[in-house]
């Protein structure tokens, strides 16, 4: 390790922009990005279920409220309604004095909320197509063998819609992180925030960008593999029948 | 009628802004979307190759992120370029890539990538038998582009196409970061100086919801037109 360290702090000596210290904040940013992409894929992702499942209720009172909700959700810039939790949380009377603020003061938080919220409602409308899209067939022998409808949609539904939704699912991941970029704006040091800081300590946005976007384009291709792998696994016997 | 704070105008104002902005990358995100798949297509391997390396790395890294490299970039790119050819060849030109420049060729970039993957299935959707009945009626091969694959193509890409604008449309919102006075940058200044931030963001994702609404209308009538003869099963 200490080696590599002197290898590397070599290797470093002959540029100005790339130092330990740069490259520090970039390892930074990207622990914070894929903290903020992780913790709002997995809220907005245990949220989305129950939600999909109440948009296809007989109920219009737990039907339209969800539609509303993702309505917006989906139909409006995520800038915005980032804008609107973090100034939101700002501006409210008295929340800097109360102890809420030491929570709040962050915005990590705020980001956290609006990206969650905005994930959940995307990924709910695709639980809701995949469950919609489960075959009559096998709902129908359910029934036959005398599941209640609780039980059909834990034991039938719900893990063949799971399935169905993966590739959809796999696009809104990468979706998730490329839009996290915009957490920089509300100051938060992401891996988009270390750019826009080394850009504006040395005025080298070829170096700064350029850099950031090849570790971003790293992130998409595992998440692309990793995607690619679990459709393999989980998918297999939709798969065409080789041999 | 709710108070906007005499901030009506300057929104009104900015909601026009990121419509043409919006019309704009459209119209680049076509040209380049057409371009690219008809590279895809075609059996040139520098072409083919060219086209895939730019969707792919287009798609694989973040919106902002692209706009804030050409931004910040471009200008200083564009200045290497027009210096050397006013040392060279005497020629002075002077190119300002301003706010609007950058957010109009940064989405413009991003949404041909997607555009071509959906102009590509298009293309590939119409009948063989089409292209063939049109060369053996004599046509040219740009004739048959125009006549046959392209007007039938469209009726494949529509789908795709209304769902890339709706996503372009939300982009749009990223050009208040670097400093362009769309309704997203009027309505984040106008809530720092009246705190009241749930106004102006309402005020502003309703109207994004109305533009979304009018375009959804527009493309289903679209969609009607570009089916004649297909019954109404689309």
């Amino acid at each position: 390790m200490e080696s590599l360290l002197t290898w590397l702090e070599n290797q470093l000596a002959d540029n100005s922009i790339f130092t330990l210290q740069t490259l520090s904040h970039y390892a930074d940013g990207l622990t914070t990005t894929v903290q903020l992409v992780f913790l709002s894929l997995i809220i907005g992702l245990i949220a989305a279920v129950p939600l999909a499942i109440g948009r296809g209720s007989r109920h219009a009172w737990i039907k339209w409220p969800i539609f509303a909700y993702t309505y917006v959700f989906r139909g409006t810039p995520l800038l915005i309604q980032l804008y609107l939790i973090y100034y939101g949380v700002v501006f409210v009377d008295g929340i800097q004095e109360s102890w809420l603020w030491v929570i709040l003061e962050d915005p990590f938080i705020p980001a956290l909320i609006a990206f969650t919220l905005n994930t959940a409602a995307y990924t709910t409308e695709i639980f809701r197509g995949a469950i919609k899209s489960t075959s009559k067939g096998e709902i129908e022998a359910a029934r036959a063998y005398g599941m209640s409808p609780g039980l059909t949609m834990r034991r039938i539904i719900i893990p063949s819609a799971f399935r169905r939704a993966l590739p959809a699912y796999g696009n809104e991941v990468i979706f998730m992180l490329h839009a996290s970029a915009i957490a920089s704006v509300v100051t938060i040091m992401d891996l988009t925030g270390a750019a826009r800081f080394v850009y504006a300590r040395y005025y080298a946005p070829f170096e700064a960008f350029l850099f950031v976007a090849a570790i971003y384009l790293c992130l998409t291709f595992a998440i692309l593999y990793f995607f690619r792998h679990l459709e393999k696994k989980l998918l297999a016997h939709l798969q065409p029948q080789t041999g | 009628m709710i108070d906007l704070h005499g901030y009506g105008p300057r929104l009104l104002e900015g909601a026009g802004v990121t419509l043409q902005l919006a019309l704009l990358s459209l119209l680049l995100a076509v040209v380049l979307g057409l371009i690219t798949a008809v590279a895809k297509m075609s059996r040139s391997w520098i072409a083919h190759r060219t086209a895939t390396l730019y969707t792919t790395v287009i798609r694989g890294v973040p919106d902002l992120v692209l706009m804030m490299l050409l931004f910040f970039g471009g200008q200083i790119g564009v200045n290497m370029i027009t210096d050397w050819l006013y040392y060279q060849f005497d020629i002075d030109i002077f190119i300002n890539i301003n706010e609007f420049v950058a957010g109009v060729v940064t989405i413009g970039l991003i949404f041909g990538a997607y555009m071509g993957e959906t102009f590509r299935g298009a293309f590939m959707a119409v009948d063989n038998g089409q292209i063939e009945a049109g060369k053996a009626y004599g046509m040219s091969s740009s004739l048959v582009f125009r006549r046959i694959r392209f007007p039938q193509m469209m009726r494949h890409a529509l789908p795709g196409l209304s769902n890339n604008w709706m996503v372009l449309l939300k982009t749009t919102a990223l050009v208040s970061v670097i400093g362009l006075a769309d309704m997203v940058r009027v309505a984040s200044e106008a809530s720092k100086a009246t705190r009241e931030p749930f106004l102006f963001m309402m005020v502003v994702a309703l109207i994004y919801l109305l533009i979304a609404s009018v375009s959804e209308w527009l493309f289903a009538r679209l969609q009607k037109r570009y089916s004649i003869g297909y019954g109404e099963e689309d």
